[in-house]
């Protein structure tokens, strides 16, 4: 196994002008972007510290992958500021994009190179000499355990290991911020698993973390800090465990009494917990105590078909925030 | 955290983030170039074939077999020289046309599209200008290479008297690109593939193809579709090979036009494909 720290050089600078103690590694102010009369992204400021792992969570159409777009210095801003390692990347589109590795929503690998060629091709974008990329190239497919895939075309892989050779080729550079858009989006349980034990490594390595998802687990999973987008606004700021913190209780009681009763049933819950929320399928209780809440619902003589009590989740931060689900 | 390894191999390190942005502001066409060279390397045997049997067939048949026909009718229609000699030129810059028809078209709606290659490079250093470049000195390359085998095989055929016959080579090479990189800025606006480029294989290249003085003279056509070799870069690509194949004798003028029309069609479809490339890209 290749240890991870030799994939990704811990020492690299991060060249800021200031001594400054936390040095932010990006930093978006009042960042907007429209398309005609549609804005994507609506004035949302943040900023980045080497090292964290920051997480963008929010549902489809969010605007999060048009701000991935503007960070990778892909897509032009409409206003606000916006500085990557200290640069525009307006005015330093090359510079800025030479310190990131990018996961793409969509994979755009080479489907007719060879799967080590596609890293090799890739690690030339950034004028990396041939001696270099042959090394780098083995040691970045075995780090995505794709050693013995090394000679297959890419077509011949499947859609985790196309993914994980995405993450390869990202990784090429050695770059020190990574921005990952929607990595395990399509991926069946395990292959997302996999993907996120390599991503943890990287983590460990200092490597910053941007990531997009409109899943809650992973954003649990990965992230110290995330914001909580929705309609290319910013709802919420803060690590995972503080934004359920403030916006949910610990425990959730979920009650289903079908599909016809869910939203009648409402009235004669009234009290019990600090919060009611109504699905559709399932009636969501609020409470520091799942288990006493659920106590007085039977104590109402109220039956629902199933019951369950689990911890606060950042999906039920979301519902609160906006009344709706990540994941239609 | 870095453990210190004991192996006898340096440990392997990339330059810094500013080497790599300084080298890709300055070679990163190549850079891309290299990408689609290895890409066609997959169909190699394609562009060898296309280079060598394509002109063993056409000769054979045009230029034997046509040949005996029509120089029965008097040879004198094509300069003095054999009917082969008289085609071979204009064949060449055909193949290069046809080829810049195909290289300009699918491959651009594949990275844009289809397959998306070119956002892979895109996140890259790589500017959307040096991407549409790549693709051109890619597609040059294969022009070149194509070119060179077609004038070997012209040449056994001893269709290529004049010393500076192997000229005709690069001829063939502008007008590709003359041809080429217009239809390119055309493919990078197409969103939707709805049989756009057999329309101008079908309706663009086969009547330029048929009416650029390739297989009889320009001037033996009456003027009403005389205006198609005019604005056709096989014709003006093809009047430019035979002067160098076989010291084909136009006005000095005319070969001047001949040579501006194909670097301004070529410049023109640069400027354009470039801006093109780097809209659809910001989008």
């Amino acid at each position: 196994m290749v240890r991870v720290s030799e994939l990704v050089s811990k020492e690299s600078p991060v060249s800021s002008p200031s001594d400054a103690a936390p040095q932010y590694v990006i930093t978006a102010e009042n960042l907007t972007k429209r398309y005609g009369d549609v804005t994507a992204v609506d004035g949302i400021s943040f900023r980045v510290p080497a090292g964290e792992a920051f997480g963008l969570l929010g549902p489809n159409g969010a605007g999060k992958s048009t701000t991935m777009k503007m960070i990778g210095g892909v897509s032009q801003r409409t206003s606000g500021s916006l500085s990557i390692m200290g640069l525009d990347p307006e005015q330093h589109g090359p510079e800025v994009r030479a310190h990131l590795g990018v996961v793409p929503q969509q994979d755009n690998l080479d489907e007719e190179l060879k799967v080590r060629d596609n890293l090799l091709v890739y690690g030339r974008y950034f004028g990396l000499p041939m001696s270099y990329l042959r090394r780098k190239a083995d040691e970045l497919l075995e780090f995505a355990q794709l050693t013995d895939k090394a000679n297959a075309k890419v077509d011949a892989l499947s859609g985790g290991m196309k993914r994980r050779l995405t993450i390869a080729r990202s990784l090429i550079n050695e770059p020190r911020i990574l921005l990952l858009d929607e990595p395990t989006t399509g991926l069946d349980p395990q292959a997302r698993h996999i993907l996120w034990d390599r991503l943890f490594r990287l983590k460990e390595q200092g490597v910053t973390l941007i990531l997009t998802t409109h899943y809650m687990d992973e954003a649990e999973q990965l992230c110290d800090r995330l914001i909580v987008v929705d309609k290319g606004k910013i709802m919420a700021e803060g690590s995972p465990a503080s934004l359920i913190r403030d916006y949910s209780t610990r425990e959730v009681l979920e009650l289903r009494f079908g599909s016809d009763r869910n939203a009648s049933v409402g009235a004669e819950l009234e009290g019990i917990g600090e919060r009611l929320e109504t699905l559709p399928d399932r009636v969501l209780i609020y409470a520091h105590d799942g288990e006493a809440a659920l106590e007085q619902v039977t104590a109402r003589g109220l039956r629902p078909v199933t019951s369950l009590v689990r911890r606060s989740s950042l999906e039920d931060v979301f519902l609160r925030l906006t009344g709706r689900s990540l994941v239609d | 955290m870095t453990k210190p390894t004991t192996t006898a191999t340096p440990a392997l390190r990339a330059h810094s983030p500013e080497v790599s942005a300084a080298r890709a502001r300055r070679w990163g066409a190549f850079y891309y170039a290299e990408q689609v060279l290895r890409v066609m390397k997959g169909y190699g045997w394609t562009i060898v074939m296309y280079g060598v049997g394509q002109p063993v067939a056409y000769l054979f048949a045009m230029g034997v077999g046509l040949a005996t026909l029509v120089e029965a009718n008097g040879a004198g229609a094509f300069g003095g020289v054999s009917y082969l000699t008289f085609i071979a030129p204009a064949l060449l810059i055909s193949a290069a046309v046809m080829t810049a028809a195909n290289e300009f078209t699918f491959p651009v709606m594949d990275g844009f599209k289809w397959r998306r290659v070119y956002y892979g490079p895109h996140a890259s250093p790589l500017t959307p200008e040096q991407i549409a470049g790549g693709q051109v000195i890619a597609v040059t390359v294969r022009f070149l290479l194509q070119s060179a085998l077609y004038f070997a095989v012209v040449a056994l055929f001893g269709a290529a008297p004049g010393t500076w016959a192997w000229v005709s080579i690069l001829i063939a090479t502008l007008a590709g690109l003359s041809f080429g990189l217009p239809l390119m800025s055309y493919a990078a606006t197409i969103r939707n593939d709805k049989g756009q480029f057999a329309m101008v294989m079908r309706f663009i290249v086969m009547p330029l193809f048929l009416f650029s003085g390739t297989f009889f003279p320009l001037d033996t056509l009456p003027l009403g579709v005389r205006w198609i070799g005019w604005i056709s870069p096989i014709w003006h690509g093809t009047e430019l090979g035979r002067v160098v194949s076989y010291g084909y004798e136009e006005e000095p003028w005319l070969t001047i036009v001949h040579l501006v029309f194909l670097l301004g069609l070529a410049a023109a479809g640069w400027v354009l494909s470039k801006r093109q490339f780097a809209k659809r890209m910001a989008s």
